[in-house]
Protein backbone atom coordinates (compact mmCIF):
# COMPACT_ATOMS: atom_id res chain seq x y z
CA UNK A 1 0.00 0.00 0.00
CA UNK A 2 1.37 3.22 -0.97
CA UNK A 3 1.21 5.32 2.33
CA UNK A 4 3.55 8.15 1.64
CA UNK A 5 2.98 10.20 -1.34
CA UNK A 6 4.64 14.13 -1.68
CA UNK A 7 7.16 14.37 0.52
CA UNK A 8 10.09 16.65 0.95
CA UNK A 9 11.14 17.26 3.87
CA UNK A 10 14.90 18.58 5.30
CA UNK A 11 16.57 18.70 8.49
CA UNK A 12 19.72 20.99 8.72
CA UNK A 13 22.47 20.72 10.88
CA UNK A 14 21.85 21.85 14.65
CA UNK A 15 18.02 22.33 13.99
CA UNK A 16 15.53 21.09 15.34
CA UNK A 17 12.42 20.19 12.86
CA UNK A 18 9.00 18.94 14.17
CA UNK A 19 6.69 16.16 12.06
CA UNK A 20 3.24 16.64 12.63
CA UNK A 21 -0.23 14.91 11.31
CA UNK A 22 -2.61 12.87 12.97
CA UNK A 23 -3.26 8.86 13.13
CA UNK A 24 -2.13 7.24 10.04
CA UNK A 25 -0.77 10.31 7.96
CA UNK A 26 2.05 8.56 7.66
CA UNK A 27 4.57 9.87 10.37
CA UNK A 28 5.88 6.39 11.42
CA UNK A 29 6.34 5.44 7.61
CA UNK A 30 8.08 8.27 6.79
CA UNK A 31 10.24 7.45 10.25
CA UNK A 32 11.19 3.92 9.22
CA UNK A 33 12.06 5.02 5.55
CA UNK A 34 14.42 7.36 7.30
CA UNK A 35 15.85 4.85 9.68
CA UNK A 36 16.13 2.26 7.06
CA UNK A 37 13.24 -0.31 8.28
CA UNK A 38 11.30 0.32 5.27
CA UNK A 39 12.66 0.34 1.92
CA UNK A 40 10.98 3.05 0.02
CA UNK A 41 9.55 2.13 -3.46
CA UNK A 42 10.52 5.35 -4.48
CA UNK A 43 12.41 8.69 -3.78
CA UNK A 44 15.46 9.62 -2.40
CA UNK A 45 16.48 10.08 1.37
CA UNK A 46 20.02 12.37 1.37
CA UNK A 47 22.30 11.94 4.16
CA UNK A 48 25.26 14.13 3.99
CA UNK A 49 25.16 14.02 0.00
CA UNK A 50 24.62 10.24 -0.10
CA UNK A 51 21.13 8.35 -0.85
CA UNK A 52 20.56 6.01 1.85
CA UNK A 53 17.07 4.13 0.64
CA UNK A 54 19.01 1.64 0.15
CA UNK A 55 21.09 1.03 2.93
CA UNK A 56 20.71 -1.47 5.44
CA UNK A 57 19.38 0.11 8.90
CA UNK A 58 22.49 -0.96 11.37
CA UNK A 59 24.91 0.92 8.44
CA UNK A 60 22.60 4.19 8.73
CA UNK A 61 23.58 3.85 12.49
CA UNK A 62 27.40 3.94 11.74
CA UNK A 63 26.61 6.93 9.49
CA UNK A 64 25.54 8.89 12.41
CA UNK A 65 21.52 8.61 12.01
CA UNK A 66 19.73 7.19 15.12
CA UNK A 67 16.18 6.89 15.75
CA UNK A 68 14.22 6.11 19.01
CA UNK A 69 11.42 4.13 17.62
CA UNK A 70 7.54 4.45 18.96
CA UNK A 71 6.95 2.58 22.02
CA UNK A 72 10.78 2.83 23.37
CA UNK A 73 11.21 -1.08 22.37
CA UNK A 74 13.52 -1.60 24.61
CA UNK A 75 15.22 -4.95 25.45
CA UNK A 76 12.85 -6.76 27.98
CA UNK A 77 15.51 -8.69 29.57
CA UNK A 78 18.66 -6.28 30.25
CA UNK A 79 19.98 -4.16 32.17
CA UNK A 80 20.01 -0.40 31.78
CA UNK A 81 24.08 -0.37 31.85
CA UNK A 82 23.52 -3.13 28.96
CA UNK A 83 21.62 -0.99 26.74
CA UNK A 84 24.36 1.73 26.82
CA UNK A 85 26.85 -0.44 25.80
CA UNK A 86 24.52 -2.16 22.80
CA UNK A 87 23.82 1.35 21.95
CA UNK A 88 27.89 2.19 21.27
CA UNK A 89 28.12 -0.79 18.99
CA UNK A 90 29.49 -0.11 15.59
CA UNK A 91 33.27 1.06 15.34
CA UNK A 92 32.57 4.72 15.10
CA UNK A 93 30.62 4.88 18.25
CA UNK A 94 32.84 2.65 20.39
CA UNK A 95 36.04 4.84 19.93
CA UNK A 96 34.38 6.93 21.68
CA UNK A 97 31.98 5.37 24.15
CA UNK A 98 33.15 6.33 27.53
CA UNK A 99 32.39 9.96 26.28
CA UNK A 100 29.02 9.49 25.16
CA UNK A 101 28.46 7.36 28.41
CA UNK A 102 29.23 10.18 30.78
CA UNK A 103 27.14 12.58 28.33
CA UNK A 104 24.02 10.23 29.05
CA UNK A 105 24.52 10.02 33.17
CA UNK A 106 24.65 14.11 32.82
CA UNK A 107 21.66 14.27 30.59
CA UNK A 108 19.99 11.97 32.28
CA UNK A 109 21.57 11.30 36.16
CA UNK A 110 18.85 8.85 37.31
CA UNK A 111 20.17 6.44 34.63
CA UNK A 112 23.56 6.35 36.32
CA UNK A 113 21.43 5.55 40.06
CA UNK A 114 19.67 2.66 38.47
CA UNK A 115 22.20 1.55 35.74
CA UNK A 116 22.46 -2.35 37.20
CA UNK A 117 18.27 -2.47 36.76
CA UNK A 118 16.70 -4.74 34.43
CA UNK A 119 15.05 -1.80 32.29
CA UNK A 120 11.62 -3.90 33.01
CA UNK A 121 11.66 -2.18 36.45
CA UNK A 122 11.08 1.54 35.45
CA UNK A 123 8.54 3.82 34.83
CA UNK A 124 7.36 4.52 31.01
CA UNK A 125 9.43 7.83 31.60
CA UNK A 126 12.76 6.50 32.81
CA UNK A 127 12.53 3.56 30.17
CA UNK A 128 12.28 6.48 27.62
CA UNK A 129 15.18 7.86 29.06
CA UNK A 130 17.11 4.64 28.57
CA UNK A 131 15.86 4.79 24.91
CA UNK A 132 17.31 7.98 24.07
CA UNK A 133 20.46 7.25 26.22
CA UNK A 134 20.80 4.20 23.92
CA UNK A 135 20.28 6.09 20.65
CA UNK A 136 22.81 8.88 21.46
CA UNK A 137 25.36 6.50 22.81
CA UNK A 138 25.58 5.65 18.84
CA UNK A 139 26.89 9.11 18.73
CA UNK A 140 24.59 10.58 16.22
CA UNK A 141 24.36 13.70 13.91
CA UNK A 142 21.04 13.53 13.63
CA UNK A 143 18.37 11.96 16.40
CA UNK A 144 14.97 10.80 14.89
CA UNK A 145 12.23 10.42 17.75
CA UNK A 146 8.71 9.22 17.06
CA UNK A 147 6.45 9.57 19.64
CA UNK A 148 9.43 10.36 23.05
CA UNK A 149 6.30 11.38 25.17
CA UNK A 150 3.64 8.53 24.21
CA UNK A 151 2.60 7.01 27.54
CA UNK A 152 4.66 9.17 30.16
CA UNK A 153 3.52 11.31 33.43
CA UNK A 154 3.19 15.16 32.10
CA UNK A 155 6.15 15.55 34.67
CA UNK A 156 8.57 13.45 32.95
CA UNK A 157 7.53 14.72 29.59
CA UNK A 158 8.87 17.86 30.33
CA UNK A 159 11.92 16.06 31.58
CA UNK A 160 12.58 14.51 28.22
CA UNK A 161 11.53 17.35 26.16
CA UNK A 162 14.07 19.44 27.96
CA UNK A 163 16.84 16.78 27.58
CA UNK A 164 15.68 17.00 23.94
CA UNK A 165 16.73 20.80 23.54
CA UNK A 166 19.75 20.25 25.75
CA UNK A 167 20.98 17.04 23.20
CA UNK A 168 20.41 19.68 20.54
CA UNK A 169 22.88 22.40 21.75
CA UNK A 170 25.53 20.00 21.95
CA UNK A 171 25.11 20.04 18.36
CA UNK A 172 22.90 17.19 17.49
CA UNK A 173 20.09 18.03 14.96
CA UNK A 174 16.82 16.39 16.34
CA UNK A 175 13.45 15.22 13.70
CA UNK A 176 10.64 14.68 16.28
CA UNK A 177 7.38 13.15 16.05
CA UNK A 178 5.14 14.37 19.08
CA UNK A 179 1.45 13.83 19.65
CA UNK A 180 2.04 17.08 22.18
CA UNK A 181 2.02 19.48 19.43
CA UNK A 182 2.10 22.79 21.48
CA UNK A 183 5.33 21.75 23.50
CA UNK A 184 6.88 20.11 19.75
CA UNK A 185 6.56 23.69 18.30
CA UNK A 186 7.61 25.54 21.85
CA UNK A 187 10.78 23.43 21.17
CA UNK A 188 11.16 23.20 17.05
CA UNK A 189 12.53 25.59 14.85
CA UNK A 190 10.89 24.57 12.16
CA UNK A 191 8.03 22.30 11.37
CA UNK A 192 6.18 20.35 8.54
CA UNK A 193 2.48 19.37 8.68
CA UNK A 194 2.00 15.77 7.33
CA UNK A 195 -1.41 14.80 5.92
CA UNK A 196 -2.45 11.35 4.05
CA UNK A 197 1.15 10.84 3.17
CA UNK A 198 1.24 14.34 2.05
CA UNK A 199 3.22 17.95 3.33
CA UNK A 200 0.66 19.86 3.27
CA UNK A 201 2.33 22.78 5.12
CA UNK A 202 5.95 23.79 6.77
CA UNK A 203 7.23 26.96 8.15
CA UNK A 204 9.17 28.31 11.39
CA UNK A 205 7.71 26.77 14.61
CA UNK A 206 6.31 29.95 15.72
CA UNK A 207 4.68 30.57 12.78
CA UNK A 208 2.58 27.26 12.73
CA UNK A 209 1.59 27.80 16.80
CA UNK A 210 -0.64 30.68 14.78
CA UNK A 211 -1.85 29.19 12.09
CA UNK A 212 -5.37 28.66 11.49
CA UNK A 213 -5.24 25.29 10.29
CA UNK A 214 -2.87 23.62 12.59
CA UNK A 215 -4.59 25.66 15.52
CA UNK A 216 -7.67 24.06 14.73
CA UNK A 217 -6.71 20.62 13.51
CA UNK A 218 -3.97 19.81 16.42
CA UNK A 219 -3.92 22.35 18.75
CA UNK A 220 -8.01 22.00 19.39
CA UNK A 221 -8.27 20.64 22.48
CA UNK A 222 -4.33 21.09 23.82
CA UNK A 223 -4.82 24.74 24.01
CA UNK A 224 -7.99 24.65 25.79
CA UNK A 225 -6.64 22.49 28.28
CA UNK A 226 -3.42 24.80 28.59
CA UNK B 1 13.08 -48.20 46.75
CA UNK B 2 16.77 -48.24 45.43
CA UNK B 3 16.11 -49.10 41.91
CA UNK B 4 14.07 -46.45 42.03
CA UNK B 5 16.68 -44.04 42.76
CA UNK B 6 18.66 -45.97 40.20
CA UNK B 7 16.34 -44.65 37.55
CA UNK B 8 16.52 -41.52 38.91
CA UNK B 9 19.70 -40.75 38.46
CA UNK B 10 20.52 -42.02 35.30
CA UNK B 11 17.70 -39.93 34.42
CA UNK B 12 19.57 -36.99 35.69
CA UNK B 13 22.56 -38.44 33.42
CA UNK B 14 20.48 -38.64 30.08
CA UNK B 15 18.67 -35.30 31.02
CA UNK B 16 21.55 -33.19 31.22
CA UNK B 17 22.18 -34.63 27.38
CA UNK B 18 18.61 -33.44 26.42
CA UNK B 19 19.72 -30.15 27.66
CA UNK B 20 22.44 -29.28 25.67
CA UNK B 21 20.67 -30.64 22.64
CA UNK B 22 17.60 -27.99 23.58
CA UNK B 23 20.14 -25.53 24.05
CA UNK B 24 21.13 -25.17 20.36
CA UNK B 25 17.62 -25.56 18.98
CA UNK B 26 16.45 -23.03 21.42
CA UNK B 27 18.96 -20.45 20.44
CA UNK B 28 18.00 -20.98 16.43
CA UNK B 29 14.53 -20.79 17.42
CA UNK B 30 14.79 -17.96 19.89
CA UNK B 31 17.32 -15.42 17.62
CA UNK B 32 15.90 -16.93 13.85
CA UNK B 33 12.13 -17.30 14.62
CA UNK B 34 13.22 -20.72 12.63
CA UNK B 35 12.41 -24.19 13.67
CA UNK B 36 15.47 -26.55 12.90
CA UNK B 37 13.53 -29.83 12.40
CA UNK B 38 17.02 -31.19 11.33
CA UNK B 39 18.80 -29.95 14.40
CA UNK B 40 18.28 -33.95 15.76
CA UNK B 41 20.25 -35.30 12.63
CA UNK B 42 23.04 -32.56 12.79
CA UNK B 43 23.30 -34.44 16.66
CA UNK B 44 23.50 -37.46 14.84
CA UNK B 45 26.52 -36.34 12.34
CA UNK B 46 28.35 -34.75 15.18
CA UNK B 47 28.08 -38.52 16.82
CA UNK B 48 29.74 -39.82 13.81
CA UNK B 49 32.49 -37.30 13.81
CA UNK B 50 33.00 -38.46 17.26
CA UNK B 51 33.35 -41.90 16.31
CA UNK B 52 35.36 -41.60 12.88
CA UNK B 53 37.76 -39.05 15.30
CA UNK B 54 38.29 -41.89 17.80
CA UNK B 55 38.09 -45.15 15.24
CA UNK B 56 40.41 -43.19 12.20
CA UNK B 57 42.38 -40.73 14.42
CA UNK B 58 42.63 -42.68 18.03
CA UNK B 59 41.78 -39.15 19.72
CA UNK B 60 40.11 -39.81 23.20
CA UNK B 61 36.44 -39.73 23.19
CA UNK B 62 36.11 -36.85 25.13
CA UNK B 63 39.10 -35.30 23.55
CA UNK B 64 36.96 -35.49 19.94
CA UNK B 65 34.98 -32.53 21.03
CA UNK B 66 37.54 -30.22 20.62
CA UNK B 67 37.73 -31.67 16.95
CA UNK B 68 33.50 -31.76 16.45
CA UNK B 69 32.93 -28.79 17.84
CA UNK B 70 34.65 -26.28 15.93
CA UNK B 71 34.09 -28.43 12.72
CA UNK B 72 29.87 -28.26 13.68
CA UNK B 73 30.69 -24.57 14.08
CA UNK B 74 31.90 -24.20 10.72
CA UNK B 75 29.31 -26.58 9.34
CA UNK B 76 26.45 -24.14 10.44
CA UNK B 77 28.29 -21.36 8.77
CA UNK B 78 28.09 -23.26 5.40
CA UNK B 79 24.16 -24.32 5.97
CA UNK B 80 23.30 -20.52 7.20
CA UNK B 81 25.14 -19.61 3.93
CA UNK B 82 23.10 -22.22 1.88
CA UNK B 83 19.52 -22.81 3.17
CA UNK B 84 18.73 -20.79 5.85
CA UNK B 85 20.37 -17.17 5.04
CA UNK B 86 17.23 -16.65 2.63
CA UNK B 87 14.58 -17.68 4.79
CA UNK B 88 15.38 -15.00 7.60
CA UNK B 89 14.87 -12.51 4.82
CA UNK B 90 10.90 -12.95 4.60
CA UNK B 91 8.65 -12.14 7.41
CA UNK B 92 8.07 -14.51 10.31
CA UNK B 93 5.09 -16.34 9.23
CA UNK B 94 6.93 -17.16 5.71
CA UNK B 95 10.29 -18.14 7.60
CA UNK B 96 8.74 -20.78 10.00
CA UNK B 97 6.65 -22.00 7.36
CA UNK B 98 10.12 -22.06 5.13
CA UNK B 99 12.20 -22.87 7.28
CA UNK B 100 9.89 -26.14 8.16
CA UNK B 101 10.63 -27.09 5.23
CA UNK B 102 14.09 -26.64 4.66
CA UNK B 103 14.29 -28.48 7.60
CA UNK B 104 12.61 -31.59 6.93
CA UNK B 105 14.16 -31.95 3.80
CA UNK B 106 18.05 -31.48 4.74
CA UNK B 107 16.92 -34.01 7.72
CA UNK B 108 15.66 -36.30 5.25
CA UNK B 109 18.77 -36.21 3.00
CA UNK B 110 21.15 -36.36 6.28
CA UNK B 111 20.01 -39.29 7.12
CA UNK B 112 19.61 -40.77 4.01
CA UNK B 113 23.21 -40.13 3.94
CA UNK B 114 24.53 -41.27 7.03
CA UNK B 115 22.68 -44.75 6.33
CA UNK B 116 24.38 -44.82 2.42
CA UNK B 117 27.49 -43.68 3.96
CA UNK B 118 27.61 -45.80 7.35
CA UNK B 119 25.42 -48.13 7.20
CA UNK B 120 21.92 -48.35 9.70
CA UNK B 121 24.10 -50.40 12.35
CA UNK B 122 24.49 -48.59 15.89
CA UNK B 123 27.68 -48.26 16.59
CA UNK B 124 29.44 -47.20 20.29
CA UNK B 125 32.70 -45.89 21.45
CA UNK B 126 34.70 -48.40 23.20
CA UNK B 127 36.56 -46.41 25.85
CA UNK B 128 39.35 -48.27 28.09
CA UNK B 129 37.28 -46.45 31.06
CA UNK B 130 34.03 -47.48 29.69
CA UNK B 131 32.81 -49.74 31.91
CA UNK B 132 34.49 -47.58 35.43
CA UNK B 133 31.24 -47.32 37.94
CA UNK B 134 31.06 -44.87 41.03
CA UNK B 135 29.44 -46.65 43.43
CA UNK B 136 27.58 -43.98 46.14
CA UNK B 137 25.42 -45.55 49.10
CA UNK B 138 24.24 -48.45 46.94
CA UNK B 139 23.70 -46.15 43.77
CA UNK B 140 25.75 -46.87 40.88
CA UNK B 141 27.00 -43.64 38.35
CA UNK B 142 28.52 -44.68 35.40
CA UNK B 143 32.04 -42.58 34.91
CA UNK B 144 31.27 -41.69 31.15
CA UNK B 145 27.73 -40.93 31.42
CA UNK B 146 28.64 -38.26 34.24
CA UNK B 147 31.33 -36.63 32.74
CA UNK B 148 29.24 -36.17 29.89
CA UNK B 149 26.55 -34.20 32.12
CA UNK B 150 29.53 -32.39 33.57
CA UNK B 151 30.86 -31.98 30.18
CA UNK B 152 27.03 -30.69 28.85
CA UNK B 153 26.86 -28.38 32.08
CA UNK B 154 30.22 -26.18 31.71
CA UNK B 155 29.30 -25.90 27.78
CA UNK B 156 25.92 -24.51 28.56
CA UNK B 157 27.56 -22.25 31.00
CA UNK B 158 30.07 -20.98 28.88
CA UNK B 159 27.63 -20.16 26.26
CA UNK B 160 25.59 -18.28 29.31
CA UNK B 161 28.67 -16.40 29.63
CA UNK B 162 29.17 -15.74 26.19
CA UNK B 163 25.83 -14.89 25.61
CA UNK B 164 26.11 -12.17 28.51
CA UNK B 165 29.34 -10.98 27.86
CA UNK B 166 30.54 -11.54 25.03
CA UNK B 167 29.69 -7.84 22.48
CA UNK B 168 28.27 -10.04 19.66
CA UNK B 169 26.18 -12.46 22.48
CA UNK B 170 24.29 -9.31 23.61
CA UNK B 171 24.00 -8.00 20.16
CA UNK B 172 22.56 -11.93 19.63
CA UNK B 173 20.26 -11.94 22.54
CA UNK B 174 19.14 -7.78 21.48
CA UNK B 175 18.27 -9.62 18.03
CA UNK B 176 16.45 -12.52 19.64
CA UNK B 177 14.04 -9.97 21.83
CA UNK B 178 13.35 -7.08 18.84
CA UNK B 179 15.06 -7.62 16.04
CA UNK B 180 14.31 -3.95 14.32
CA UNK B 181 15.21 -2.34 17.77
CA UNK B 182 18.54 -4.14 17.43
CA UNK B 183 18.86 -2.80 13.71
CA UNK B 184 18.18 0.48 15.07
CA UNK B 185 20.85 0.16 17.72
CA UNK B 186 23.44 -0.61 14.96
CA UNK B 187 23.29 -3.98 14.81
CA UNK B 188 24.17 -5.96 12.24
CA UNK B 189 21.25 -8.33 12.47
CA UNK B 190 22.11 -11.01 9.29
CA UNK B 191 25.52 -11.35 11.29
CA UNK B 192 23.61 -11.84 14.79
CA UNK B 193 21.84 -14.85 12.84
CA UNK B 194 24.86 -16.35 11.30
CA UNK B 195 26.75 -16.90 14.49
CA UNK B 196 23.45 -17.97 16.37
CA UNK B 197 22.75 -20.45 14.35
CA UNK B 198 26.82 -21.27 13.80
CA UNK B 199 26.53 -21.59 17.50
CA UNK B 200 23.66 -23.60 17.90
CA UNK B 201 24.99 -26.29 15.01
CA UNK B 202 28.01 -25.90 17.38
CA UNK B 203 26.12 -27.04 20.10
CA UNK B 204 24.24 -30.00 18.14
CA UNK B 205 28.08 -31.10 17.05
CA UNK B 206 29.05 -31.32 20.95
CA UNK B 207 25.59 -33.05 21.91
CA UNK B 208 26.20 -35.49 19.36
CA UNK B 209 29.69 -36.39 20.94
CA UNK B 210 28.42 -36.93 24.45
CA UNK B 211 25.57 -38.71 22.92
CA UNK B 212 27.62 -41.28 21.10
CA UNK B 213 30.33 -41.41 23.86
CA UNK B 214 27.70 -42.25 26.31
CA UNK B 215 25.26 -44.42 24.40
CA UNK B 216 25.64 -44.86 21.15
CA UNK B 217 25.06 -43.35 17.46
CA UNK B 218 23.05 -44.66 14.26
CA UNK B 219 21.13 -42.87 11.23
CA UNK B 220 17.89 -42.70 12.79
CA UNK B 221 18.73 -41.20 16.30
CA UNK B 222 17.95 -37.60 14.57
CA UNK B 223 14.21 -37.65 14.92
CA UNK B 224 14.18 -38.44 18.38
CA UNK B 225 16.55 -36.60 19.42
CA UNK B 226 14.83 -33.41 17.31
CA UNK B 227 11.97 -34.92 19.75
CA UNK B 228 13.40 -34.51 22.67
CA UNK B 229 15.11 -30.71 22.40
CA UNK B 230 11.77 -29.43 21.15
CA UNK B 231 9.89 -30.79 23.87
CA UNK B 232 12.84 -29.12 26.70
CA UNK B 233 12.15 -25.95 24.74
CA UNK B 234 8.26 -25.64 25.14
CA UNK B 235 8.97 -27.42 28.79
CA UNK B 236 11.95 -24.70 29.77
CA UNK B 237 11.12 -21.89 27.08
CA UNK B 238 12.95 -19.83 25.41
CA UNK B 239 15.39 -16.96 26.99
CA UNK B 240 17.33 -19.17 29.42
CA UNK B 241 20.26 -21.30 28.61
CA UNK B 242 20.51 -22.21 32.34
CA UNK B 243 16.66 -22.95 32.38
CA UNK B 244 16.99 -25.14 29.32
CA UNK B 245 18.96 -27.04 30.96
CA UNK B 246 17.06 -27.55 33.83
CA UNK B 247 14.53 -28.46 31.86
CA UNK B 248 16.56 -31.52 29.75
CA UNK B 249 17.16 -32.84 33.56
CA UNK B 250 13.30 -32.44 34.61
CA UNK B 251 12.65 -34.50 31.37
CA UNK B 252 15.12 -37.06 32.05
CA UNK B 253 13.97 -37.39 35.91
CA UNK B 254 10.22 -37.56 34.28
CA UNK B 255 10.71 -40.26 31.58
CA UNK B 256 12.56 -42.61 34.28
CA UNK B 257 9.71 -42.12 36.68
CA UNK B 258 7.23 -43.11 34.34
CA UNK B 259 9.73 -46.01 32.88
CA UNK B 260 9.82 -47.07 36.50
CA UNK B 261 5.87 -46.46 37.14
CA UNK B 262 4.28 -47.74 34.07
CA UNK B 263 7.06 -49.74 32.61
CA UNK B 264 9.93 -48.92 29.77
CA UNK B 265 7.71 -48.49 27.09
CA UNK B 266 5.46 -45.69 28.63
CA UNK B 267 9.11 -43.75 28.75
CA UNK B 268 8.73 -41.72 25.82
CA UNK B 269 4.75 -41.09 26.45
CA UNK B 270 5.43 -38.80 29.30
CA UNK B 271 7.50 -36.78 27.74
CA UNK B 272 4.82 -36.19 25.41
CA UNK B 273 1.96 -35.56 27.77
CA UNK B 274 4.47 -33.00 29.37
CA UNK B 275 4.53 -31.48 26.22
CA UNK B 276 0.91 -30.93 26.24
CA UNK B 277 0.39 -29.79 29.84
CA UNK B 278 2.83 -27.35 29.72
CA UNK B 279 1.99 -26.04 26.35
CA UNK B 280 -1.55 -26.17 27.62
CA UNK B 281 -1.00 -24.63 31.59
CA UNK B 282 2.20 -22.25 30.77
CA UNK B 283 2.60 -21.71 26.90
CA UNK B 284 5.80 -19.51 27.91
CA UNK B 285 7.55 -22.50 29.56
CA UNK B 286 8.46 -23.20 33.13
CA UNK B 287 11.17 -20.58 32.89
CA UNK B 288 10.32 -18.23 29.51
CA UNK B 289 9.52 -14.47 29.81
Amino acid sequence: MRVLHGVALSVDPGEIVALLGGNGAGKSTLLNCIAGLLAPRAGTILWEGQDLARVRAHEIVERGLAMVPEGRRLFAGMTVQEHLDLGAFTPRARAVRQASLERVFALFPLLQERRRQVVRALSGGQQQMVAIGRALMSNPRLLVLDEPSLGIAPRLVRTILAALAEINRSGVAVLLVEQNVQAALALAHRAYVLESGWITLEGPAAAMLSNEHVRRAYLGPLATRA
Amino acid sequence: MSTLAQQIVLGILIGGLYGLAAAGLSLVFGVLKVLNVAHGELIMLGGYAAFWSVALLGVDPFGSLALVAPLALLAGVVLYGALFGFVVRANEETREKNSLLIGFGLALVLHASAVRLWTADERSIVTPYGGAVISLGGLSIPVVRLLSLLLAFAIIGGLQLLLTHWRWGKAIRATADDWQAALLTGIDVRRAYLLAFAIGTGLAGAAGVLVTVSYSVSPSIGLEWTLKALIVVVLAGLGSMIGTFVGGILLGVAEALSAAAFGGPYREVVGLVLFVVVLCARPRGLFGR
